[in-house]
């Protein structure tokens, strides 16, 4: 009896609308599957690639092998770059991270004469293209007879990480509650002990976020590290150059050891900041 | 006293950093666009002049190349709004206890360095690639068009590397939308396409103007893509700079070229954020 009354008040769906309603109310999550397949393509073949026993030019795939992971350091000149870039890298962070860091509490905790205009300086390199950045600082080195090489492009890659760091960190500072460092005066703390104990370890996650987010702006940055390298070579340079006669599969190893570094590093410090949460 | 001085102090060397070496290297290539050639000089000698024609001249003579430039980046940061608009509302709404999860894979990519990626997209669409041999034999392009060293291809690349930069914006700005505003709406009777229109968009617009804005101004600046995955015939304004600098060492074009593109950014964007009509960019 049951039965026979289900039958007959919910009638048999099709399966063509069937199909037709589930892709309707998950077509979301398929376009959102399609996006992440188009991000992934490339790396997942450079991960492939950095398998193929392909020698100089790794264009085509010849064979299986785990030579490049074993030995990545098998086409020197990939190394050689592979150094100046972390070398470049971890220079401008520390100096872009202080400064920009010193920026961010001026603008982020005083009101002071000329504060709209610091926020102006602060936005106009992020928004001038990095060719013209390049050029200009290039022209300029020119003009002094400095010789585009290894501090020019520390140089320059601190004035593009600046910005960065002092936006990251200003919304670190602007997302405290001041009433923790009104607590730490009220406890006697004075003001340098307040900042010491209190401000600093809170604003302490930010400037790590920016840190790390000037070390990869730094690592990969090609356009202005172009303009003012002069023949020292980094990673991305490197790729560019030999684009044209094909990679080492070397930089495929390295790509990837980059990739699954970063990941692991950036999952591990989720969960870690979950358990804190918690 | 001591408190008034106290964020010139903190400014002071990194704003002094910045003047020495953004604002005055700004200065300086403005110099620069108006210098000509020493009679007589040597390659790369020149002295100021004040020579404004520089101006027309580059830009007249590098008009298609300005153009393109234009057009590519207008159409990449479309393709990448239609794509990334979508991804982020599905991350913010519909993915759950993933949500941070899918973020950090929106981000991933860029662990691999970006001309890699490049790189590996030219290998993919190039003949060796199995893209093309795949859609010849299913008759969808024909035997002699290729993919590579087309416009399709840097238009392509541009809104492959510059996705993450609209992803981010729009995915912080919808994830801050109340979902019972869209309940309410429904409640109102609004259809899902009206919901969206009048409720979800507007709500969302920060992260339109922040993210479209972040992939319009590198791409228009861009000349990485259209090296690698283009020909001569898609050469950008930034293949032009590169190669006035670097090859026939033509600084007063370059130094033009550079503050032209500067200025037509400039006027373009100030343009689109009075007509989006928001302050909150950064």
């Amino acid at each position: 009896m049951t039965q026979k009354l289900k039958d007959a008040t919910i009638p048999t769906i099709p399966l063509g609308a069937r199909i037709q309603r589930w892709v309707g109310r998950n077509l979301i999550r398929l376009y959102a599957i399609f996006a992440f397949t188009y991000l992934f393509i490339p790396v997942a073949y450079t991960f492939a690639f950095s398998f193929n026993d392909a020698g100089k030019s790794n264009l085509i795939w010849q064979a299986f092998t785990f030579k490049n992971w074993q030995n990545p350091c098998g086409a020197p000149e990939v190394c050689n770059a592979l150094g100046n870039s972390i070398k470049i890298g971890f220079l401008a962070t520390f100096f872009a991270t202080i400064l920009g860091t010193m920026i961010a509490f001026a603008i982020g905790r005083h009101n002071f004469k000329g504060r709209s205009s610091a926020n102006l300086l602060i936005f106009l390199p992020m928004a001038t293209p990095e060719i013209v950045l390049g050029a200009s600082l290039l022209s300029l080195f020119l003009v002094f007879k400095i010789n585009p090489g290894f501090w020019p492009t520390v140089i320059a890659h601190i004035v593009f990480c600046i910005s960065f760091v002092v936006v990251t960190v200003k919304a670190r500072i602007a997302s405290l509650d001041p009433r923790l460092e009104q607590a730490a005066m009220d406890l006697y703390a004075n003001e340098f002990e307040t900042f010491r104990r209190v401000t600093l370890p809170l604003v302490a996650p930010g400037i790590a976020g920016a840190a790390l987010l000037a070390f990869s702006l730094s690592f990969d940055d090609f356009i202005i590290t172009n303009f003012n390298s002069g023949t020292l070579t980094t990673f991305p340079k490197f790729i560019y150059v030999s684009a044209a006669r094909g990679i080492p599969a070397q930089a495929n190893v390295i790509g990837s050891a980059m990739f699954f570094l970063a990941l692991t590093l950036v999952i591990v410090g989720q969960l870690v900041n979950r358990r804190k949460v918690r | 006293m001591g408190k008034i001085r106290t964020p010139y102090l903190l400014l002071f060397p990194g704003f002094a950093f910045l003047f020495t070496f953004f604002i005055l290297p700004i200065i300086n290539l403005a110099q620069t666009s108006t210098q000509t050639k020493i009679a007589g000089g040597d390659t790369g000698q020149y002295e100021q002049t004040l020579h404004f024609r520089n101006y027309i001249d580059a830009f007249v003579e590098n008009r298609e190349q300005f153009g393109r430039s234009f057009l590519y980046a207008i159409i990449s940061t479309l393709l990448a709004l239609a794509i990334a608009y979508p991804l982020a509302y599905a991350i913010a709404f519909k993915s759950g206890k993933y949500k941070n999860l899918l973020l950090v894979l929106v981000v991933a990519p860029f662990f691999t360095s970006f001309l890699l990626r490049t790189v590996a997209w030219k290998q993919i669409l190039g003949e060796e690639g199995f893209v093309v041999p795949t859609l010849r034999s299913l008759g969808i392009i024909s035997q002699s068009t290729t993919l590579t060293s087309t416009s399709f291809a840097v238009v392509m690349g541009m809104t492959y590397n510059f996705l993450p930069f609209m992803t981010l914006p729009l995915f912080a700005s919808i994830d801050r939308i109340d979902p019972r505003t869209l309940e309410a709406s429904g409640d109102l009777y609004a259809n899902g396409f009206t919901t969206f229109r009048r409720v979800t968009l507007p709500l969302s617009m920060p992260g339109v103007v922040a993210g479209t804005l972040l992939t319009f101004i590198p791409a228009a600046g861009d000349y990485v893509n259209a090296s690698i995955l283009g020909a001569p015939t898609t050469k950008m304004i930034g293949n032009v700079i590169e190669s006035r600098f670097f090859k026939i060492v033509d600084y007063p074009t370059a130094a033009a070229l550079s503050f032209t593109l500067m200025a037509a950014i400039l006027i373009l964007v100030t343009l689109y954020i009075r007509k989006a009509g928001t302050e909150e960019l950064v």
